[in-house]
């Protein structure tokens, strides 16, 4: 597949180390989604987070991030991009991803383990999501998600 | 990421997950796990043994192949979760909606 994704990589020193700066733009089509995940994984530096952790947390929480900025914030128009912003620092790694939609209200979304809604097919991404990483925080506007996970 | 099915001699369908199980590629295996449906198969392994990572998309189309196969009568089994992948399946309560095996072998055995 011939892909648009450019990653661009910014590193400067930052008090005896070297801080890390991944961005990504990524249009609206599901098809990018892996791609787009292996592209920045590959980049992580050794030491920032576990190979586990990379493997697993670091990935999936990517993919689910960007699916639901694809879906539910830019509602899969090719027009529209998703924006990824990664910082990496020795204390943390922090993932930024904005998309060009509305805004949700997370708050607004249920408990997918509740009985009644075991056997849903969808409504699973967000909790996912939380149960990955050490925080999950949106902006007012609720188009823009920051994941952080802490060094280890 | 690519998926592999065999059927072994007692007609149970084996679903390998190369890779990963994600947004991007659930659909291929929600129809090949379907054409294997259609076929005739109603026993069915998915094996996750060289699977990395699957997200809430891929536990989605298990779901809903789950519900498909047993209302044809079926059975789905998954196999081979690593540790992290176990864990999200927990988290999540799916270990309740499905049988885990930790072996292909086991998965088999267990038909």
């Amino acid at each position: 597949m011939a892909t648009p994704l450019h990653l661009d990589v910014r590193r400067w020193p930052a008090g005896g180390e070297t801080a890390i700066e991944l961005s990504l733009n990524v249009p609206s089509d599901m098809e990018y989604v892996g791609p787009a995940v292996e592209m920045i994984a590959e980049q992580l530096p050794r030491g920032s987070l576990s190979p586990r952790r990379i493997r697993f947390n670091f990935r999936t929480a990517l993919a689910e991030a960007l699916a639901n900025a694809i879906a539910y914030g830019n509602h899969h128009d090719p027009a529209r991009l998703v924006r990824v912003l990664v910082e990496i620092s020795p204390a943390a790694v922090r993932l930024h991803v904005t998309d060009e939609g509305d805004g949700f209200d997370p708050f607004g979304v249920p408990d997918p383990t509740l009985p009644e809604r075991l056997e849903r097919e969808d409504g699973r991404g967000l909790f996912v999501l939380r149960s990955l990483v050490d925080s999950v925080a949106f902006n007012d506007k609720g188009n823009s998600v920051c994941l952080t996970l802490r060094a280890g | 990421m690519s998926f592999s099915l065999t059927k072994d001699k007692r007609g149970v369908v084996v679903v390998g997950v190369d890779g990963q199980l994600i947004v991007g590629n659930r659909q291929d295996l929600k129809q090949q796990v379907l054409d294997a449906l259609e076929g005739g198969g109603r026993k069915f392994v998915i094996d996750f043994t060289k699977t990395g990572y699957i997200d809430s998309s891929g536990l989605g189309v298990l779901v809903s192949l789950s519900k498909k196969i047993r209302e044809q009568g079926g059975d789905l089994r998954l196999c081979g979760l690593n540790e992290d992948l176990q864990t999200l399946f927990e988290l999540t309560k799916l270990d309740t909606l499905f049988a885990i095996a930790k072996t292909p072998a086991e998965a088999l055995a267990a038909f």
